[in-house]
């Protein structure tokens, strides 16, 4: 851990040196949302004060600085997940990406919609009644309606792994859950809450055997964890930029080449076509045929700024800090009897996030009390209210991380998390 | 911290006329979607007359104390001064701490008054007054000469 400077790297957060209720900010929700260090920042104030002006149509200078800054973002980010440019496509956030692919597949039912696209692809991109879509029970909202949604608009049923007491995935029935019915196979890569590790490769191992297509939300694993799309060998994978140190209203869907290149459009309008008719219209390739409209230039190239940070700390050093503070919480969580841990104990098969309950007392009084002391946590039912229900608990309290978070925040949020049972009652022994 | 007084504490641990009863003509149910607590409002009305309100409260101390409080408060009153104990109670939950509220008519409801200053509290406080009338309209109770109500 020497070469990893913590405080070297707080430095660079503005708002982590601010105050709430006259107390250090203790930001123990990054999971939420990550902060900004200066760089990404900069970059976007950059690229307003220098570069600002439409991208694509260059016909002016400035116009060709903004492109080049667009285009040499997605190839940052290209680079950060061993993807290639072409195959990013840069959305408003994860959800949208997911969404994208969820609305692309039902609109590939429609007629003529995968004209000219080879039969095997076509073959997996057209859903119908009779068809599955695999989800599981760990998952964010954002990873579980729109298939919910994909399934009423196209008559396919949606089916689920369970989720163990350990808040891990039951794969117990994988080969009868993913079967030859099976067209899509949607997964956390880490649970925004219980911040277990999913296993890929069987998954993908399954979902290959039928030709079913495999979608990772990766929202929770690129924050943390070296990520490579090819490693992985998923189809799609989605992540925001926000949780990654970037900024909001920017977020990513890579997708495999062939796929994306059969996939109908989610969004149509400009800088999506590649001629119109009056009565009809062709589209560009990916990945301009996914980002319709005037794109979040700026929110990108802040991205690609984030991207640089994390590659300069390196996402080895990054992961083996956050084991340090997962591991710290996870200690000091065990030695106080009153609080009950979600989620695998063991340190290498989680990330992120630390999430439990202290039972007779409310997550929400739970956060209100390290609220009091400065420290900021995350109360309810974080997205994932299915996951919860498995559980069997009504709500949780959840401490996450970044890069910049230190031992000694845990330290704090554990000394304030002792004010729990003091203010409420509960017996501590 | 002026949020949790003891009286909330004690309401919270302790819930009065707490349960889902029988006759009721009119129930409820709220949900805080993001926090998750959830709340069940029974009423049943004589007249003018709120005989009973009982409820089932799943969630943080000040959703459950505030069910626990508004039970208190409106049992045995008529309709009209219940709906007046509502508009005290909103109005001191989303004064942001400029009213302390009234005793005389909110009774235990000050102990609340804590909340005003914390935003993302206020929905807990208000959750099961908002399904108590909700429940009301459910009964046939015609509520529409409260203030601000939806
Ligand atoms: C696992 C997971 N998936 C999806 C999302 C949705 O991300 P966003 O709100 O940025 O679209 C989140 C963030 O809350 C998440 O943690």
């Amino acid at each position: 851990m020497s070469s990893y400077d913590v405080q070297q790297v707080r430095a660079d957060f503005p708002v982590l040196q601010r105050e709430v209720r006259d107390k250090p900010l203790v930001y123990l929700d990054s999971g939420a949302t990550s902060q900004k260090p200066a760089s990404v920042i900069d970059a976007e104030r950059t690229y307003y004060e220098q570069h600002n002006a439409a991208v694509h149509r260059g016909a002016h200078q400035l116009s060709e600085e903004a492109t080049d800054a667009f285009e040499a973002a997605r190839e940052k980010v290209a680079t950060f997940v061993g993807a290639r440019p072409e195959d990013i496509v840069f959305t408003k956030n994860a959800t949208e990406s997911i969404n994208l692919v969820a609305y692309g597949l039902s609109n590939a039912s429609a007629p003529g919609a995968l004209d000219g696209v080879p039969s095997e692809v076509a073959e997996r991109l057209r859903i119908g009644a009779g068809d599955e879509i695999v989800v599981t029970e760990m998952e964010h909202h954002a990873n579980l309606v729109p298939w919910q949604e994909l399934c009423r608009r196209t008559g396919a049923t949606l089916r689920w792994f369970p989720v163990t007491d350990g808040g891990e995935l039951d794969l117990s029935d994988l080969d009868t859950l993913v079967n030859e019915r099976t067209k899509v196979v949607a997964f956390s890569h880490v649970s925004n809450v219980v911040g277990t590790i999913n296993p890929v490769a069987p998954l993908v191992a399954a979902a290959r055997r039928v030709g079913a297509i495999t979608v990772l939300d990766a929202c929770q694993s690129v924050p943390h964890l070296p990520v490579s799309v090819t490693e992985l060998g998923v189809d799609f994978m989605a992540f925001s930029g926000h949780k990654m140190l970037g900024p909001t209203g920017v977020g990513v869907l890579w997708g495999r080449a062939e796929l994306l290149a059969a996939l109908p459009p989610f969004i149509t309008g400009g800088s999506m076509i590649e001629q119109v008719f009056m009565d009809h219209t062709t589209y560009a390739a990916p990945p301009q045929r996914f980002e319709a409209g005037s794109p979040n230039v700026a929110q990108a190239v802040g991205l690609g700024a984030a991207v640089d940070y994390l590659s300069k700390l390196g996402m080895d050093a990054v992961r083996e800090h956050d084991k340090v503070l997962v591991q710290a919480a996870l200690d000091g969580l065990a030695k106080r009897p009153w609080v009950r841990v979600l989620g695998p104990t063991d340190v290498e098969k989680r990330c992120g996030a630390v999430a439990f309950v202290v039972d007779g007392v409310h997550p929400h009084d739970v956060g209100q009390i390290l609220d009091d002391s400065g420290i900021a946590v995350r109360t309810g039912h974080h997205c994932a209210w299915p996951l919860h229900r498995a559980l069997k608990v009504p709500a949780s309290t959840r401490a996450s991380f970044a890069a910049y978070s230190t031992v000694e925040e845990v330290e704090a949020f554990l000394t304030a998390l002792d004010r729990v049972p003091e203010v409420f009652g509960v017996e501590v022994a | 911290m002026d949020l949790y007084q003891q009286l909330i504490l004690d309401h919270s641990k302790r819930p009065q006329h707490a349960g889902l009863r029988e006759p009721f003509e009119g129930e409820a149910h709220h949900v805080n979607t993001t926090c998750g607590d959830e709340v069940t409002v029974r009423v049943h009305v004589d007249g003018d007359e709120v005989k009973d309100v009982s409820y089932d409260a799943q969630g943080c101390s000040i959703s459950v104390a505030s069910a626990s409080i508004l039970a208190e408060e409106v049992i045995g009153f008529s309709v009209e001064e219940s709906l007046s104990t509502y508009e005290a109670m909103r109005a001191m939950l989303t004064s942001k701490g400029q009213d302390p509220g009234d005793e005389e008519v909110i009774g235990d409801g000050v102990a609340l008054a804590g909340v005003a200053k914390y935003p993302a509290r206020v929905k807990c406080a208000l959750l099961p007054w908002a399904a108590y009338t909700d429940a009301l309209v459910r009964a046939g109770v015609d509520i529409s000469t409260v203030g601000g109500q939806r």
